[in-house]
């Protein structure tokens, strides 16, 4: 669906940190500085690789972090100052799909009963009723009113991610943060919950913000991708202009590292292989976090931050070595 | 040129008794290894792709598990199904070297990485071709180095906890090669790791068997790591091999309809968002009591009377690709499955 309009901001992150902290001394930066914002009805990609303060971004939406700094403002208001009922409204508006099917479901409660537990607190339905529409959850995300009674050791691992997705509908939710939600996945269910995920999207009007690695599921499915490197966002803009035209080198080498399913294609490819692994993000030095690893590293990068700057309408790039035109793939 | 035939499994069939009932993980599986080659053997969760490559090295927890009655896996000549825990040890590590999926698990977290390495070494070579300690050493630091690892020094005297994930699944490669193997079966060496750490390990597989031609069996789920590193793919399914062939048949001439429906499921980077991914609906087979038919045969657009009632035959499409699949029989209905791939491709 498209938005309706095109400057409908439902979520707006503006300078949200959060810290962690681990000793007396160290203070791991997950997430620092970060702002976005998020329109109605679109997709959103983040990715990164792990470590990166993703998830914690994700967390962070939907309040299962406090944030260190910043704001959240949702929908026109920001989250902190939530009364309790307008709070318990942003908690039906707001739901999350989590990455791993085994542990996110509750061992110890029927399917109906995992599904209906936010139907109980946002709505008043009888007994009957809810039953009724949690036979009809099941259906919509591909399973049948049998499964209702059973636990979820009964299931697969993409028919409890199944549940997970009904659990989130069932209090018809507007904004849904998917963190990771097909990565535990075997490749051919990975299609049939992408697809399941696009079809509610139509259908319903929700806007994701869809948490991944992997990037190319994460181009196929988002409007806008945010590219995360150590708490900070290096690159955004548009899912196809970041995937033809990728400014940050960390994005371009995110992007060549992929293994395309295409032998000549994957044999031929000018792959760049990062040096290094991803650094610790405890009492990072104000420089450029991804300097080290950076083949286009300069001085200046060693000692001054980049910020997010505008390289085309939209596309944003934080790199110092922007003006040098780095060379493209 | 007559290549050098190194692995030779015939029948090979593994089941497990369990309180359920008896799981037939892997089901008259047959094929070769040759010195020096890369194949890949692709499946999902279950398939019995990792039961596959774990009973070559007897790794099976025997019981519960066991082998078919005609199962033969012949290395270099050699029945290893019939051989013992103890002969066994003599050929882990030396011979036929193995990466496993986690690394994170899989090492001993009470030991110090070069003990760890060395540990492969210590056993081996006994009475006069002993290695000493001091030799022993020697030959870690310097496969430490060769898999990319620098300060070797101090790594070597490191516990597995104070290392990252790329860097110990490096050490576990490094365990698999210290013994100068001829095969090496790596189980996703690089399923729980980042992208770009990912890339780094292909790497430096594909470096070091050019350096050693050591032959690896490599299984993932990843059909694009598979495009990368194999020169040979097997598609597993429900316990069997349903297609093998060399990559570029695989890939450009699919014939059985399980790999096109692989294909199909990826979301390509060149996909566009309008176009739908085409998933494999249904769930693979319960092993418990497999189809007498066709493990595919409910899952597959194509079938027919005869898939549910008899399993296929191999059928020969080109010299060395296989397929097992009705569809291949001169009197099925012609389908083109590899153009409607093609297509989706082309969009």
């Amino acid at each position: 669906m498209e938005p309706e309009n095109k400057d409908d901001i439902l979520v707006k992150a503006e300078h949200l940190s959060k810290f962690f902290q681990i000793s007396k001394k160290a203070v791991l930066k997950a997430v620092d500085d970060v702002s976005f914002d998020i329109k109605r009805g679109e997709t959103v990609g983040l990715v990164g690789e792990s470590g990166c303060g993703k998830s914690t971004v994700g967390r962070c939406l939907i309040q299962l972090y406090t944030p260190d700094q910043g704001k959240i403002i949702y929908d026109g208001k920001e989250i902190k100052g939530l009364t309790s009922a307008e709070r318990l409204s942003f908690c039906k508006k707001v739901q999350m799909i989590f990455q791993n099917p085994y542990s996110s479901l509750n061992p110890r409660m029927t399917v109906s009963e995992i599904i209906s537990e936010g139907i109980r607190i946002h709505e008043k339905l009888s007994e009957q009723e809810k039953k009724e529409y949690v036979e009809e959850l099941l259906l919509k995300v591909g399973l049948n009113k049998e499964h209702m009674s059973r636990f979820p050791h009964e299931f697969s691992g993409g028919q409890r991610q199944r549940i997970g997705i009904a659990r989130a509908l069932s209090v018809k939710p507007e904004f849904i943060i998917c963190d990771e939600p097909i990565s535990a996945l075997d490749v051919s269910i990975q299609a049939q919950v992408i697809n399941m995920l696009k079809k509610f999207q139509k259908e319903e009007g929700l806007t994701y913000l869809f948490i991944a690695h992997d990037l190319s599921v994460v181009k196929y499915i988002s409007d806008r991708i945010i590219v995360m490197y150590l708490g900070k966002i290096v690159e955004t803009g548009g899912a196809q202009e970041i995937y033809k035209n990728p400014m940050h080198p960390y994005t371009q080498s995110l992007l060549s590292a992929i293994p395309e399913a295409d032998p000549k294609e994957a044999k031929s490819k000018k792959r760049i292989i990062l040096e290094g692994e991803i650094p610790s993000p405890i009492n990072p030095k104000p420089c450029c976090r991804f300097a080290k690893r950076c083949r286009f590293a300069a001085k200046e990068c060693f000692e001054t931050e980049p910020v997010l700057r505008e390289v085309s309408p939209g596309h944003k790039a934080a790199c110092l070595m922007l003006d040098k035109t780095i060379p493209n793939m | 040129m007559k290549r050098e035939k190194i692995l030779e499994v015939r029948d090979l069939e593994f089941s497990f008794r369990t309180y359920g009932g008896v799981v037939k993980s892997v089901r008259n599986v047959s094929f070769d290894i040759y010195a020096g080659e890369t194949v890949g053997i692709v499946g999902e969760s279950g398939c019995g792709k990792s039961v596959t490559a774990q009973s070559i090295l007897k790794l099976n927890p025997e019981p519960p598990g066991f082998f078919g009655e005609n199962s033969s896996i012949k290395f270099k000549g050699g029945e290893i199904v019939t051989k013992s825990e103890k002969e066994m040890r003599a050929i882990r590590g030396k011979d036929i070297g193995f990466i496993f999926q986690d690394p994170m698990t899989s090492l001993n977290p009470t030991m110090r990485i070069g003990q760890q390495i060395g540990e492969v070494l210590k056993g081996r070579t006994a009475g006069r071709e002993a290695l000493s300690r001091g030799q022993i050493r020697e030959r870690v630091l310097e496969i430490l180095k060769m898999v990319g690892i620098t300060d070797v020094e101090k790594r070597y005297r490191q516990f597995p906890y104070e290392l990252s994930g790329g860097m110990k699944q490096r050490v576990m490669i490094a365990i698999a090669l210290v013994g100068n193997p001829s095969l090496i079966i790596a189980d996703e060496p690089t399923t729980s790791l980042d992208v770009t750490i990912e890339a780094q390990i292909l790497e430096l597989l594909q470096s070091l068997q050019e350096k050693f031609h050591t032959a690896i069996i490599f299984i993932t789920h990843d059909l694009g790591v598979i495009a990368k590193l194999c020169d040979r793919v097997m598609v597993m399914y429900g316990g069997k091999i349903v297609e093998k062939g060399s990559v570029e048949d695989i890939y450009y001439q699919t014939k059985h309809p399980y790999t096109v429906g692989l294909m199909n499921s990826i979301a390509r980077l060149d996909l566009d968002k309008s176009v739908d991914l085409k998933p494999i609906e249904g769930t693979p087979p319960d092993l418990f009591s497999p189809p007498v038919g066709c493990p595919f045969a409910v899952r597959c657009e194509h079938a027919m009377n005869i898939c549910y009632r008899k399993l296929p035959e191999y059928f020969e499409v080109s010299d060395g690709h296989q397929c097992m699949c009705w569809l291949q029989d001169e009197r099925a209905p012609g389908v083109k499955l590899h153009t409607q791939l093609m297509d989706r491709r082309e969009g």
